[in-house]
């Protein structure tokens, strides 16, 4: 567009990349090379200033960004170009993305010494090393990649959450779930047991993260872990009586209120990380009836797996056996799973093919806690997405925008509300619709499901409908 | 077991096969010359702004249709011998019915201006629209849409999404007048200009300019200015795309002629959606229903019809919804632009500029008569229910929380709403908290 041709009323809203994006993005690029070089003993002089710098200038490149590309436009959903942008549709970035996401949790799971992680009594080098200072600030030791690891998360959480509530401005619901959701990764699974590891740091480790809750932490009931509870002291014996009354009374009583959401959507980091780091990419998740199927079978595979596995640690630990029907159960049970569901399911496959499978895939196919706490949703729960008469006009934006992969619309089309056990309560199927069809609400168990006869506009609508 | 071939997967033709195929083991074809697979043209603008493909605005995948036998035919067709019941299409083959539907919607409305014909000029109906206007859109710089109703402030806002200029001619004192009141036309359409929109009220089109190489290069306005774009958009409405169906003993007038049971002057022929006219319509409403709502259910009703079970049209109370720009509409009830007499209305504007209400009801009765809503969500049911009781306005408004349907969270305006309510009409109303049991009671499941 000529500048001299600009009617008065140019529309500012697509020229590209403005100011404020490219600025934010230089930003961000210069301090991502900045850990670059890190990671590989490039950084002639680390010191704490360093990494301060960069890690303050990946928040302030993504805030900028977010200030630029959405402040200028008017409050409202923001979809424009989302199938025409490489990033946001399987495009060559994408791929790339995908790539080096994938390649970092490899690194991260299996093999931390690439990314500097020294052996027993030597010094970190590399990118762990480089996050050294700042771990001895929290805690008094070194850093490992686990504190990396966290560090990043809960930036990505932090300056992509702030990037989704300037997309979102509009909408109180998301404005108050996502700054929950970043809260809770800020403070409770990334501050406070950070510095609780300070304050405590003669005890052995145990999980001090309390929303990160059996089986999502599948090694909660795994014999080191109870032990160095148990050894905990006051400390110790809190977290152990904490975890088993989230698992075992909150999450359900919760759970029948308001349904799912307020662990999956609002609390969990894997979550978390999903609804902000994961947004550009909430729209490739598949919503075929055949994905559907596979993820029943799934996810629900998974949640027999861990409880297998920790009824043989529990076995162990109470048994003071190692082995269960002459199997080893370090060997058989709590190894594999903590590889295959935990490293390489949750956190290879789950955040690193984002780009390509959508921001949701260990949430929707794997997660044994979602499986859970799904069945409480589906089968004892005041929550549902309610369906407004008969608005709908089948567009497709609730489906296409569900990171779950849920049919939204085929409910929606049939006037029947949404009670499904996937379902994590984000919201955007409300959002994005156009016509204000849906609406999340808790009420009374009766009514909750309805029947295709609930479709209105038509006077007689006869009960041959139900006998289909 | 008979045949019933539909013509036309839009949302009349769809409902039809889906409502016949849950009451019987009839075999049904539906032809379609536009798509093979049913979409929602509702969701067009969604394809061109990028957030959806064209795959997405499909309702049912593919298999939905095999397991259903329902069989999909992806041809025109060219005529039809009603006395051999027999259908030609331009493939060649033929093929025979039982009962024949016709629900082959719209074509966009063109009025003989000079150089309708030029490239770059066209309406937004169907896929073929689309993807004219996707061919072309690298070429576009400024666009001018004719036309004050719902496609045009889609084609505008389209448009804008590509980085295009858009000027919008609107013949009408305000936007969309022959449907909304002013007021909330008036916020509409700073609405629209705050999103940079050249909005031009009052104004007509004269003529369409060409170049030599048969491209729309320029548009005359009836006051005489020129104004220079690449692309024309005509939205000034639709009619029924009857065409093919003319020169046989097929009645038509605007539309295919139906009385309330949808029958047409030949026996087994029926037809629905935007392309039939009732020759008798229904107490005031439009003897041609251009809705998607209307659509499916006329799609559901025939089916009754076609089973066995001769039903006739009965819509229940008007409802429709849109989007404009930001702004969410919805209506229930009836709205007109005017009041007719002996009616009262209260409207409340917010003061962003963004929400709007305007409810009528009767000044004697007090009975409400219905609300249109801008930027709130409100409950279809609840008014649907006090429509059919005729409830007073008092009591609609004292139960209004029943019928908020906006995200939780959300500021709630209807206070407002009422408060202006009460003192405009020195009232006291008292708004009740909403009640999950008196919900209840009014919605289906």
């Amino acid at each position: 567009m000529r500048k001299e041709e600009s009617l008065s009323i140019a529309n500012p809203d697509y020229n590209g990349l403005g100011a404020l994006p490219k600025l934010g993005t230089t930003i961000g690029l210069l301090s991502i090379i900045v850990f670059v070089m890190a990671s590989f003993n490039l950084l002639e002089e680390a010191n704490s200033l360093l990494l301060g710098v960069s890690l303050g200038g990946t928040f302030l490149g993504i805030v900028l960004y977010a200030v630029g590309i959405y402040l200028n436009k008017s409050a409202g959903i923001k979809n424009d170009g989302v199938f025409h942008r490489q990033i946001s549709n399987k495009g060559l970035i994408a791929w790339l993305i995908g790539i080096v996401l994938t390649g970092y949790y490899i690194l991260l799971y299996l093999y931390p010494e690439y990314l500097g992680l020294a052996a027993e009594g030597d010094t970190n080098t590399g990118l762990i090393g480089f996050f050294d200072p700042l771990s001895m600030f929290f805690k008094g030791q070194p850093a490992s990649q686990w504190f990396v690891y966290g560090t990043f998360y809960t930036l990505a959480m932090l300056s992509l959450g702030i990037k989704f509530m300037l997309k979102y401005r509009h909408n109180r619901y998301q404005l108050m779930r996502t700054s929950v959701v970043v809260l809770a990764q800020l403070l409770l699974a990334y501050l406070l047991p950070e510095i609780l590891e300070g304050l405590y740091s003669g005890e052995a480790y145990f999980a001090k993260d309390i929303k990160n809750i059996w089986p999502l932490n599948y090694y909660f009931f795994e014999e080191w872990h109870l032990t160095n509870m148990v050894d905990g002291g006051n400390l110790g014996m809190f977290y152990l009586v904490l975890g088993i009354f989230m698992f075992l009374v909150f999450t359900p009583i919760i759970t029948y209120y308001v349904g799912k959401r307020w662990y999956c959507s609002w609390i969990c980091g894997c979550g978390g990380l999903a609804e902000t780091a994961g947004d550009p990419f909430r729209q490739l998740s598949s919503k075929s009836l055949k994905s559907w199927k596979i993820e029943r079978w799934m996810i629900h595979t998974v949640l027999v797996l861990v409880t297998l596995m920790t009824m043989a640690s529990l076995y162990g630990y109470f048994s003071g056996n190692s082995e269960v029907f002459g199997l080893s159960i370090y060997t058989y049970f709590t190894k594999p799973y903590g590889l295959f569901i935990g490293a390489i399911f949750s956190g290879v496959v789950g955040v690193g093919f984002y780009p390509l499978l959508g921001s949701r895939v260990w949430c929707r196919f794997g997660c044994p806690m979602a499986a859970y706490i799904g069945m409480v949703q589906r089968f004892k729960s005041r929550f549902r997405i309610t369906t407004n008469g008969s608005q709908c006009i089948s567009c497709g934006n609730c489906s296409t925008y569900c990171e779950m992969g849920i049919d939204v619309r085929s409910y929606a089309q049939k006037g029947q509300n949404i009670v499904r056990s996937s379902c994590v309560g984000c919201g955007i199927c409300a959002a994005v619709c156009p016509r204000g069809v849906l609406k999340l609400e808790n009420g009374p168990e009766k009514g909750r499901i309805k029947s295709e006869t609930s479709l209105m506009g038509n006077d007689d609508l006869d009960l041959l409908n139900q006998l289909k | 077991m008979s045949k019933i071939v539909i013509i036309g997967n839009g949302i009349s033709g769809i409902s039809t096969a889906r409502h016949i195929r849950k009451r019987s083991n009839d075999e049904i074809v539906v032809i379609s010359a536009e798509s093979k697979y049913h979409y929602s043209r509702t969701a067009l603008m969604y394809i061109y702004m990028g957030h959806m493909t064209q795959v997405h605005t499909q309702a049912y995948e593919p298999h939905f249709w095999e397991k259903n036998r329902i069989s999909l035919v992806h041809d025109f067709v060219e005529s039809i011998q009603y006395e051999h019941k027999v259908l030609e299409l331009k493939s060649g083959t033929k093929i025979s019915y039982d009962k024949l539907v016709l629900a082959v919607g719209s074509k966009s409305n063109m009025f003989g201006w000079p150089g309708q014909d030029l490239e770059g000029v066209q309406g937004l109906y169907g896929l073929q629209d689309l993807n004219a206007l996707e061919a072309m859109t690298d070429s576009i710089e400024h666009a001018v849409i004719i036309g004050g109703g719902l496609i045009g402030i889609e084609l505008c806002e389209m448009l804008l999404s590509r980085g295009k200029k858009v000027t919008f001619l609107v013949r009408e004192k305000w936007f969309w007048k022959n449907v909304l009141p002013e007021q909330e036309a008036r916020m509409l359409e700073r609405h629209i200009r705050s999103h940079h929109v050249n909005l031009v009220m009052g104004e007509e089109l004269e003529e369409i300019i060409g170049n030599e190489k048969g491209q729309a290069c320029a548009i005359k306005t009836k006051s005489g200015e020129e104004i220079a774009c690449q692309f024309v958009g005509l939205t000034v409405g639709v009619s029924p795309n009857i065409d093919f169906l003319k020169g046989s003993d097929l009645s038509l007038e605007r539309g295919v002629l139906i009385n309330q049971f949808f029958e047409t002057n030949i026996p087994d022929v029926y037809s629905i959606g935007d392309c039939a006219q009732f020759s008798e319509p229904i107490f005031g409403r439009r003897p041609i229903e251009q809705v998607w709502y209307t659509g499916r259910i006329m799609g559901e009703t025939l089916a009754k019809t076609l089973t066995g079970n001769r039903t006739a049209y009965q819509p229940g109370f008007w409802f429709n919804s849109a989007k404009f720009f930001d702004i969410e509409y919805q209506t229930y009830g009836t709205v007109l632009s005017q009041r007719l007499e002996g009616e009262k209305d209260l409207y409340w504007e917010s003061d962003d500029g963004l929400k709007a209400i305007h409810i009528v009801w009767e000044v004697e009765t007090g009975k409400f008569k219905g609300i249109n809503s801008f930027g709130i969500r409100l409950r279809h049911e609840f008014f649907n229910k006090y429509l059919e009781e005729q409830k007073t306005i008092t009591e609609v408004l004292s139960h209004l929380m029943d019928a908020k349907f906006d995200p939780e969270f959300y500021t709630n305006y209807l206070d407002q709403f009422i408060l202006q309510f009460n003192q405009q009409n020195a009232t006291q109303i008292r708004v009740k908290k909403k009640n999950w049991s008196r919900i209840l009671k009014f919605i289906k499941y």
